[in-house]
């Protein structure tokens, strides 16, 4: 099970009310390489992986639900006291029409969230190289995020979230490597 | 030592509609190069790490808009047709 | 009980503080699973466990609860439940 605690991962801040901002945030929240997409893959794939490296992948897939979390922080605050006219002058008139203020799993472009966005292939190393691309798929999501805003606290969360991207994607390398090595073969055979 | 952030110039045709970036950018952090982490490496003091998102210098990779940045003869076309329009160097 | 600014700055410091803390554990536990052995990255995990450990008590005394389920202590009434909820701060 999980334990939730009463605190985010990082202390996110935003400067600015800018629901726009929102809109183009909930990539990270309900898009292909979000963070729910995240989470679920690697839950979901450790319980097929070998034992040497479920340990990674359970805890950076534990991690992605802080992450979730942040970005959660992010449109919450940026949406919250907006008005219907605000909300529609950002663009987010078809989400206020069906959702009002309510955070909703779709992507940038209003497309719901769908399993497909991910995968488990049963093969470690599949699995493992499909997360290297999704950490990087999500860094280069942080990238242009931070491209499209000069708010300087939210730019600061957004920050943090890409280089835990990159540490991850690390991790993940390294798990792979661990995977190569044949000391375990040897006991076996 | 390794750079961040690789250029390149991308072929430039008078047919292009909107005024051409003459050189384009993509990232290269550190996970690219670093290898297994060896054990021992240096670290960040708690809030520094909190800060930069990451427990060591070695995996911290900077990142700032590159189009508001002027080096390496401006990502943004400046407004001057200096260079050939069809280099791809 | 009643959210003054000074209440509120004091929440701020030792909340980051506690943040600082379990990101460093944070990094330490996934360096941990891909590097089992490294014993001095373990014997600075049990320490900043204990770090952790001492920040949330004193939080909790000040903040109430900062675990459900049976991982913190408990006031009367149940103060778990009550905002700011981490999202609202």
């Amino acid at each position: 099970m999980w334990v939730y605690e009463k605190k985010l991962q990082y202390p996110v801040r935003v400067n600015k009310c800018d629901p726009r901002m929102a809109k183009f945030l909930i990539e990270q929240y309900g898009g292909a390489d979000g963070e729910l997409a995240a989470a679920l893959r690697y839950l979901n794939q450790r319980y097929t992986l070998p034992d040497r490296v479920i340990g990674i992948v359970n805890d950076i897939g534990t991690e992605e639900l802080a992450h979730l979390e942040m970005i959660a922080t992010m449109v919450y605050k940026l949406t919250k006291d907006a008005t219907a006219e605000q909300m529609k002058e950002a663009g987010l008139g078809p989400h206020y029409a069906d959702h009002d203020k309510a955070l909703y799993f779709h992507n940038a472009a209003g497309v719901p969230f769908t399993a497909t966005y991910f995968n488990a292939k049963g093969d470690p190393i599949t699995d493992l190289y499909e997360d290297i691309a999704a950490e990087e798929k999500a860094r280069a999501t942080y990238q242009w995020l931070i491209n499209m805003t000069d708010d300087p606290d939210l730019k600061d969360g957004l920050q943090f979230l890409r280089e835990r991207e990159v540490v991850h994607s690390q991790r993940f390398r390294e798990a792979v490597e661990i995977l190569k090595e044949e000391r375990d073969a040897k006991r076996l055979f | 030592m390794y750079t961040y952030r690789k250029a390149y110039r991308p072929f430039v045709s008078p047919n292009d509609p909107c005024p051409p970036m003459w050189v384009k950018t993509y990232e290269t952090p550190p996970q690219l190069y670093l290898g297994f982490q060896p054990y021992g490496m240096p670290q960040f003091p708690p809030m520094e790490a909190l800060r930069w998102g990451t427990l060591w210098p070695a995996l911290f990779a900077p990142y700032s808009n590159p189009y508001k940045q002027k080096r390496m003869g401006g990502y943004r076309w400046n407004g001057q047709m200096n260079g050939s329009r069809y280099t791809n160097s | 009980m009643e959210w003054t600014d000074e209440r509120f700055k004091v929440y701020q410091q030792l909340m980051k503080e506690i943040q600082a803390v379990d990101f460093v554990l944070v990094e330490l536990n996934l360096y941990l699973d891909t590097h089992p052995n490294d014993q001095q990255a373990v014997e600075q995990y049990n320490d900043y466990v204990r770090q952790s450990a001492a920040l949330k008590s004193r939080f909790q005394s000040m903040f109430g609860p900062l675990y459900g389920f049976g991982n913190s202590y408990t006031t009367c009434p149940w103060s778990w439940k009550e905002a700011p909820w981490p999202w609202q701060v």
